[in-house]
């Protein structure tokens, strides 16, 4: 049982990664869209992407905390208390990100937009490398077991620590360009289609060369990694590799929802790369899954949950993108007539002004 | 680490700084608990009796409580990092039954960022009754997320669900033991109950403050008459509630009931202290005291004879230092003065409604019921930190101290400021927005864009607002 929840929460990992990540892209080339002028039509595309979900993407990340603590309490101990710099700067950008986003929705005037558009921007670049940090440290072995607290400085600023947030930062970044290429193409904005095509073929490009440079980065500083991703964890490497290729070559040839299919077997596969290389362990190389795990019990109750979750948000989140894809209604109006009625001067609210 | 004068003891720090995350979050939590049944009550009317006021109303409504879900969701979001963050040893050894509450809130809270998403969407997309029934899983989900919630907190008071090895480590845990733990149902009824209350009187608070500014419409009316209502229902259930858990409290945590009641030493006979505190040497000083009063309510059955434990009843190192009780006990009279408010409130709003058949809408009961909001927030805040302060020095009841649960992480003051700065910031920006979108409203300029879920609209936007920043 403990081995089904372990890849409950590898995948949950992975989901998070690719929908929370490409919401964090979004906001990454938000930062890169220069002025609210120049700024003005990218970002349109970016909000009318990330808009309907951007909350419950990053209710993964609240699922994979709770599971892991609930599941494999004394690893998740010895992880917060070894990383706690960079988890503390992760929880920063998700409020910063998170906050500004939904303000910026609602204020109008542009030198107040200019400001939360920023902190949405800096939450979004400081999350990934945060995780992506925490990632690397988790995986080359700087948390020692049973809970109990590693360095809290070198345990992540190292070779590979820093690899994994520069990487999670290119690579939701790129993930997040087919995606708004994909996006830009279903609102019929073809200036904005190959506005985010050239930025994807570039971010393809560099999170290539980071992920090439990465491979003599973990062979000098991270062994045991690296002949587990060499070995084990190759398929899935070699996944990865092909679906970065193949979505470059397809963003060339303009194909792009399969470009968007490969940018996730890209992104997806690395991940999971990462999970199978470091099997049997939640920590390497000292706390082992089975060793960790909770109770049987509280086992259960996972399993019990996460199926739960299944039977339930997938048909509803399917619902919301169906609901986001649909016109409105005609006749309704919604808003609209509504706000048509209440012109100014027939207001009934604006009476005691 | 190398150590330096800046390295200071953790345990002061984590626990203010969780307590102040809690704090803030805690006035979010109504608005989102509630807010959205207000809603459909007016997205009710506005189907049923064919109401524009109810429609614009509801429509307004959703957007604005979209935004309080959102900074509610990062604040929610912090106490998850924290808990690993400042209280690891807590979860590293008892994760796996506390955690089990928080995964099925953590389903209900998808469901409910689904479906407020889905809700503000479908204004423009369904048609009228069916939209409508969007809005209901996110009411039921609200409920949900909360009870979860509490009764992982529940469970702190009354740990239960588990069994212990030789070493004291859990050993089997039972999952319908951890959640439906002693104390849970009757805190998670008094917590439900109180987002309905706060969330009701803090947006009539709102429209009362409209009307007095002469805004006295339909429109006005409508948005104060459902959400005050709604709260003054709620106001005497609480009542009720909250004297079955006082007992609760006396029966199972005879000690946190001690120190509510300013019980220094076992006896029958007590006094109900109004105000009054205990000094360094656990002696009760100054207050106005019922005779018999604690010892009577305790037990009607017995009256007077209620014997009543008093904080003498445990070593010192297992109960609540005296500044601790003087703040529970604080805490438990400020609850119980402003809810009593609140009722004498809630009581002549139903008893005019009674005898004249309309509404109180004397310029002296709206200022009365402006006031509500923020003395609802002050009577929440009042029964947490008594709730909170009270388990002390536990962190799981007679299993774990909080001192032996901290992070040993010495610069937690650090986060603990960069907290309280962000927060400001995060407050400040929420309360500001709500009134820029407020006043669009009234001003009858577009609200089509707003709200963080809503189809995004020109995100430079119109360079000049005419009004932004010229707050009346």
């Amino acid at each position: 049982m403990s081995t089904v929840v372990a890849c409950i929460l590898f995948l949950a990992v992975i989901v998070y990664s690719i929908f929370g990540g490409a919401d964090f892209g979004a906001g990454i080339w938000d930062l890169l869209a220069g002025g609210a002028r120049r700024g003005r039509r990218p970002r349109e595309v970016i909000d009318r992407s990330i808009g309907p979900v951007w909350e419950a993407n990053h209710v993964w990340l609240i699922f994979v905390f709770v599971v892991l603590w609930t599941a494999f309490p004394t690893a998740y101990a010895s992880i917060t208390l070894t990383l706690f710099v960079p988890l503390a700067f992760a929880a920063l950008g998700i409020v910063l990100r998170g906050a500004s986003f939904a303000f910026r929705h609602a204020v109008y005037r542009t030198e107040e937009q200019r400001v939360y558009g920023a902190f949405f921007a800096l939450g979004s670049l400081l999350v990934p490398f945060a995780f992506g940090c925490v990632a690397g440290a988790i995986a080359t072995g700087r948390v020692p077991a049973g809970g109990k607290a590693g360095d809290p400085w070198s345990s992540w600023v190292n070779p590979t620590s820093l690899l994994g947030g520069v990487l999670a930062v290119v690579a939701v970044a790129y993930l997040s360009s087919v995606f708004l290429v994909f996006d830009a193409g279903r609102i019929a904005d073809a200036e904005m289609v190959e506005y985010f095509r050239r930025r994807a073929v570039v971010a393809a490009v560099v999170a290539g060369v980071v992920a090439l440079a990465g491979i003599a980065i973990l062979h000098a500083d991270a062994n045991d990694l690296f002949d587990e991703l060499t070995a084990r964890a190759l398929p899935l490497v070699i996944v990865s590799a092909v679906g970065g290729i193949a979505s470059l070559v397809l963003l060339l040839r303009e194909s792009h929802r399969f470009a968007r299919v490969a940018a996730v077997g890209a992104v997806g596969g690395i991940i999971a790369a990462w999970g199978v290389a470091q099997w049997p362990y939640v920590v390497p190389q000292t706390m082992t899954v089975d060793a960790t795990a909770a109770p049987s019990g509280t086992l259960a109750a996972t399993v019990v949950v996460f199926v739960l979750a299944c039977t339930f948000i997938l048909p509803s989140i399917g619902f919301l993108y169906w609901l986001d894809q649909q016109d409105a209604l005609p006749e309704e109006g919604g808003d609209d007539g509504i706000d048509l009625a209440v012109a100014p001067g027939t207001d009934p609210g604006a009476s005691g002004r | 680490m190398t150590s330096t004068i800046l390295a200071v003891d953790p345990v002061p720090w984590a626990r203010g700084q969780m307590a102040f995350t809690l704090a803030f979050h805690i006035i979010l939590v109504p608005l989102g608990v509630s807010w959205a049944f207000l809603t459909l009550i007016a997205n009710h009317r506005a189907i049923r009796h064919d109401d524009s006021d109810a429609l614009l109303l509801a429509q307004r409504w959703s957007k604005y409580m979209a935004v309080t879900f959102a900074v509610g969701a990062v604040t929610g979001t912090v106490l998850t990092f924290e808990f690993g963050l400042l209280w690891p040893r807590f979860m590293g050894r008892w994760g796996e039954a506390f955690g089990i509450p928080f995964l099925v809130e953590g389903l209900f809270f998808f469901l409910e960022a689904i479906f407020v998403a889905i809700y503000i969407f479908g204004w423009k997309r369904m048609r009228p009754w069916p939209h409508f029934w969007t809005g209901v899983p996110v009411v039921l989900a609200g409920i949900g997320g909360s009870v979860s919630v509490v009764a992982a907190n529940a469970w702190m008071n009354t740990p239960s669900g588990f069994t212990l090895d030789a070493q004291g480590n859990l050993d089997t845990v039972d999952p319908w033991g951890v959640i439906f733990n002693s104390s849970m149902p009757l805190n998670a009824l008094h917590m439900v109950i109180a987002a309905y209350i706060v969330g009701g009187f803090l947006v009539a608070s709102v429209y009362a403050v409209g009307m007095l500014k002469g805004r006295n419409d339909h429109y006005h009316r409508l948005g104060f008459t459902i959400a005050f209502s709604v709260a003054a229902i709620a106001v005497p259930l609480q009542m009720g509630v909250g004297d079955s858990l006082a007992r609760w409290v006396y029966n199972e945590q005879p000690v946190k009931f001690a120190a509510i009641e300013l019980v220094a030493t076992t006896g029958s006979d007590k006094p109900e202290i109004l105000l009054g505190r205990i000094n360094d040497d656990g002696e009760i000083e100054g207050g106005i005291p019922l005779p018999g009063v604690a010892s009577i309510l305790s037990d009607p059955s017995t009256g007077t004879a209620t014997v009543v434990q008093g904080l003498d009843s445990v070593p010192a190192a297992d109960r609540p230092t005296f500044s601790q009780v003087n703040t529970v006990h604080l805490a438990w009279d400020v609850m119980v003065g402003t809810a009593t408010l609140l009722l004498l409130v809630a009581l002549y709003y139903g008893g005019y409604w009674l005898f004249r058949r309309r509404l109180p809408q004397s310029p002296w009961f709206l200022r009365v019921a402006a006031c509500c909001g923020v003395l609802s927030v002050i009577a929440l805040e009042a029964g947490w930190v008594m709730a909170e302060v009270g388990r002390q020095p536990w962190i799981v009841y007679h299993y774990m101290k909080v001192e032996d649960a901290a992070t040993g992480n010495s610069y937690v003051w650090v986060t603990f400021l960069a907290v309280v700065v962000l927060y400001a910031g995060l407050g400040y920006a929420a309360i500001r927005v709500l009134r820029t979108m407020s006043r669009r409203a009234r001003d009858g300029l577009s609200t089509d864009d707003e709200g963080p879920y809503g189809p995004s609209g020109p995100i430079a936007g119109p360079i000049e607002d005419p009004v932004a920043g010229e707050a009346p």
